[in-house]
């Protein structure tokens, strides 16, 4: 038991500090790509509600292909096609140049990707859940279409959308396990040194799987405060 | 079956040159693709199969068990939802490893020792949890008086469930159930971690030689493929099991 | 670092990472290597140290340039190159006319061949590919010995498997899931004398065939510096002449790697 206690102790000849410095970077890297997916989500929702049948099926094919992809393929693709195609494109401009993607920015852009073609599906549904006439009413008021996005169908596409992204962050935070094979220094690389040096597998293994408990139990109490935030409004003005 | 899917390989080489790939490459790795497409189908269709039938008693537990027998189904499902496959995979494969001797006592060695079998394993125990979650999810959105009515029958418990209950269920839960066969498809790459060739583990091989991207894009092409005939064959599946809730609508 | 200064430095790296035409007039190389590969290459206590470093560090003096280390997993570190994330692979790869197809070479600066490894308890005596028939065989993926293994034993009715690490081969060795191994002679040697290792033996023959094992392990440069690989062999030459090549040799072999 105490030599368990001696391999995660903080320092020379314990392990605690590299986990603790891999967990912090996978939590790193999820809240960077958190806004990135979003964003992405957002944007190829807006395009499934667009009236132009191109624009929609630009969307659909978005989601079909990153919502059909491995993660772990898509994370391929994007580290080694990426550096790549950046470089050739560099190549065209600057004479020998070279474009750098480090491994961090790659797992940002493919898990991004990715997180934005599943959080797309919840944003549409969620906007063609605000009544149209709403939209209507609110134009007729003379409202921008900014402000009508702003004031009225954001803060009930959010109140909608929650749990569905609250499902899509918890899945992106298991998924950030994946970029340790790209060479990240995330919380699941740095488990793997330890075993390849203590030979203890399964107990670093478990350790692994343990911290990844928490952060999920964490995730799952602040999306529910979340969630009981942005219904208030609502349960106001339903009156139940 | 050898001679036909032999038959299907070369059909597939043909093809695939028509369209101007890489015909070297083709013709070095395109078999093996195949082999990789089938390695892939087994793990998910082992998986998900017995998933599916474990699935049932730990949802059961979880709506008619104990306060122990319950939270013990919760616990369980709780841990392989909240981790990512990846380290289960990896903690079931090198931990195994690690209790070589025990296991070997044991009589169990033999599958452990096995990568496929061990993935088959991993996938197994997470997709129960996935699968027991939606199973759960779907029996409780029955009303009560269902049950009440299947007792005044006369029904057993066993029964009325097997009767009455599981195959509402399974027809509520007939979607999310198929996402989650969608899921493991993609999710069933990570065997090739762990030396299993499936199509994610061909590919590595594959790129690891060659250094061309374009066998990233083939498997893209098939793994697209794969799930693009579940989603269809799935949807049409739900629209006939559930024509009731349609014609009732 | 910092939350914000991770993305400031992520989006500079993506948006103006373009190192320019300037890179041709060598002052600093960039070399890549695995990290995972003792004695050559490998991390300890943070630092990167080994053979290959030792040598690539007497490369650099001799060619007065300033080099600087990445360590990248060995499946990706050629596509690696490619990309431009170093200039140069110091790595312990082998010169072999399929990488050549993909990357120039610098001449050999060592030369070491390829064996079997195996347990102690193991029955296997022959390690022709007939004898190993069935056998469930090890290798690193992307290596020599992979290719070996699948081009000759898989063909030959063997199970091949493949590892990113060697490490994780010894892993799997040890456990039993693989009933031998191929791999450099030097590098288990290295592990056969470790705790680990105790369980494990040489078995079979040594490999030389050139057309799979090549003509020894060099510098992999990009095809379009063949500057960078002038300089490497000049610095070659200049090392094996003045004695530090010996030295380092010296510092981790009794015998000649050359």
């Amino acid at each position: 038991m105490f030599d368990f206690l001696r391999l995660l102790s903080f320092g020379p000849d314990g392990w605690g500090d590299e986990i603790a410095r891999g967990a912090l970077l996978t939590i790193e890297l999820a809240l960077v790509t958190l806004p990135v997916g979003i964003a992405i989500g957002l944007g190829v929702a807006l395009a499934k509600d667009s009236k132009s049948a191109a624009v929609k099926m630009l969307a659909n094919a978005y989601t079909t292909v990153f919502r059909g992809l491995p993660e772990l393929l898509t994370l391929f693709i994007v580290y080694y096609g990426g550096q790549m195609l950046l470089t050739r494109l560099a190549g065209l401009f600057v004479e020998g140049a070279s474009v750098e993607v480090n491994q961090f920015v790659a797992g940002v852009v493919a898990l991004g990707l990715v997180l934005g073609a599943f959080s797309s599906e919840v944003l549409y549904a969620a906007i063609r859940a605000v009544p149209r006439g709403q939209k209507e009413a609110a134009a007729a008021l003379g409202l921008s279409k900014m402000r009508v996005f702003r004031l009225v169908t954001f803060p009930q596409l959010w109140r909608v959308a929650l749990p569905g992204l609250s499902n899509n962050w918890m899945v992106l935070l298991k998924d950030t396990s994946l970029v340790s094979v790209i060479a990240i220094s995330d919380l699941m690389r740095q488990t793997a040194i330890a075993v390849g040096v203590t030979k203890q597998p399964f107990f670093f293994y478990l350790i692994a799987c343990l911290i990844y408990l928490v952060f999920s139990a964490i995730s799952s109490a602040v999306f529910s405060r979340l969630e009981a935030r942005a219904s208030r409004g609502f349960r106001r003005v339903g009156g139940h | 079956m050898q001679s036909l899917l032999d038959m299907l390989g070369a059909g597939f080489l043909q093809l695939m040159g028509l369209i101007g790939l890489n015909s070297d490459l083709m013709a070095r790795y395109g078999l093996r693709f195949l082999d990789g497409v089938w390695v892939t189908l087994q793990l998910v269709v082992l998986s998900v199969g017995i998933g599916a039938l474990l699935a049932w008693p730990l949802a059961i537990a979880r709506v008619e068990g104990g306060k122990w027998t319950a939270r013990a189904a919760f616990a369980y499902s709780y841990f392989f939802r909240g981790t990512p496959l990846l380290a289960q995979t990896f903690l079931v494969y090198y931990g195994a490893g690690q209790f070589r001797e025990q296991l070997t006592a044991l009589g169990l060695w033999w599958f452990f020792r096995d990568a496929f079998y061990c993935a088959v394993f991993t996938f197994t125990l997470n997709t129960t949890a996935y699968q027991s979650e939606i199973l759960r999810g779907a029996i409780q959105t029955l009303p009560i008086g269902q049950m009440e009515a299947a007792k005044a029958l006369g029904l057993s418990k066993l029964k009325a469930y097997w009767t009455i209950i599981m195959p509402q269920a399974a027809g509520i839960g007939l979607r999310p159930l198929g996402n989650e066969l969608i899921l493991m498809i993609k999710s069933s790459a990570i065997a090739s971690v762990i030396t299993v060739y499936d199509l994610m583990g061909v590919t590595r091989l594959a790129f690891s030689r060659s250094y061309d991207m374009e066998v990233y894009l083939w498997a893209a092409v098939l793994y697209l493929v794969m799930v693009e005939v579940v989603r269809r064959v799935w949807d049409r599946l739900e629209r006939r099991l559930n024509r009731h809730l349609l014609v009732s609508r | 670092m910092s939350l914000a200064t991770r993305i400031a430095a992520a989006a500079l790296m993506i948006a103006a990472a373009v190192t320019g035409a300037s890179a041709k007039d060598w002052k600093v190389v960039r070399v890549g290597t695995e990290g995972a590969y003792p004695p050559f290459n490998y991390i300890e206590n943070g630092e990167i140290k080994g053979f290959d470093i030792d040598i690539a560090k007497a490369l650099c003096a001799k060619m007065k340039v300033e080099c600087t280390f990445v360590a990248q997993d060995w499946d990706g570190i050629i596509p690696a190159l490619l990309a431009g994330k170093y200039d140069a692979i110091i790595a312990s790869m082998s010169i072999t006319e399929e990488r050549k197809k993909q990357i120039a070479f610098s001449n050999k600066y060592y030369n070491t061949p390829a064996t079997f490894v195996t347990t102690k308890d193991s029955k296997i005596t022959d390690t022709s590919p007939e004898a190993l028939k069935g056998k469930v065989l090890g290798a690193q993926a992307s290596t020599i010995h992979s290719n070996y293994l699948e081009d000759v034993y898989a063909k030959a009715g063997a199970e091949v498997k493949l590892y990113p690490k060697i490490d994780d081969t010894h892993l799997d060795l040890v456990n039993g899931r693989i009933d031998a191994l191929l791999s450099d002679k030097v590098v288990e040697l290295e592990w056969l004398n470790t705790k680990d290792g105790a369980c494990c033996k040489f078995v079979g023959a040594e490999y030389k065939d050139k057309k799979y094992f090549g003509e020894g392990v060099g510098v992999g440069i990009r095809k379009d510096d063949p500057e960078l690989v002038a300089m490497f062999n000049k610095a070659i030459a200049e090392i094996r002449a003045d004695g530090t090549y010996k030295k380092i040799n010296e510092k981790y072999f009794p015998f000649d790697v050359y």
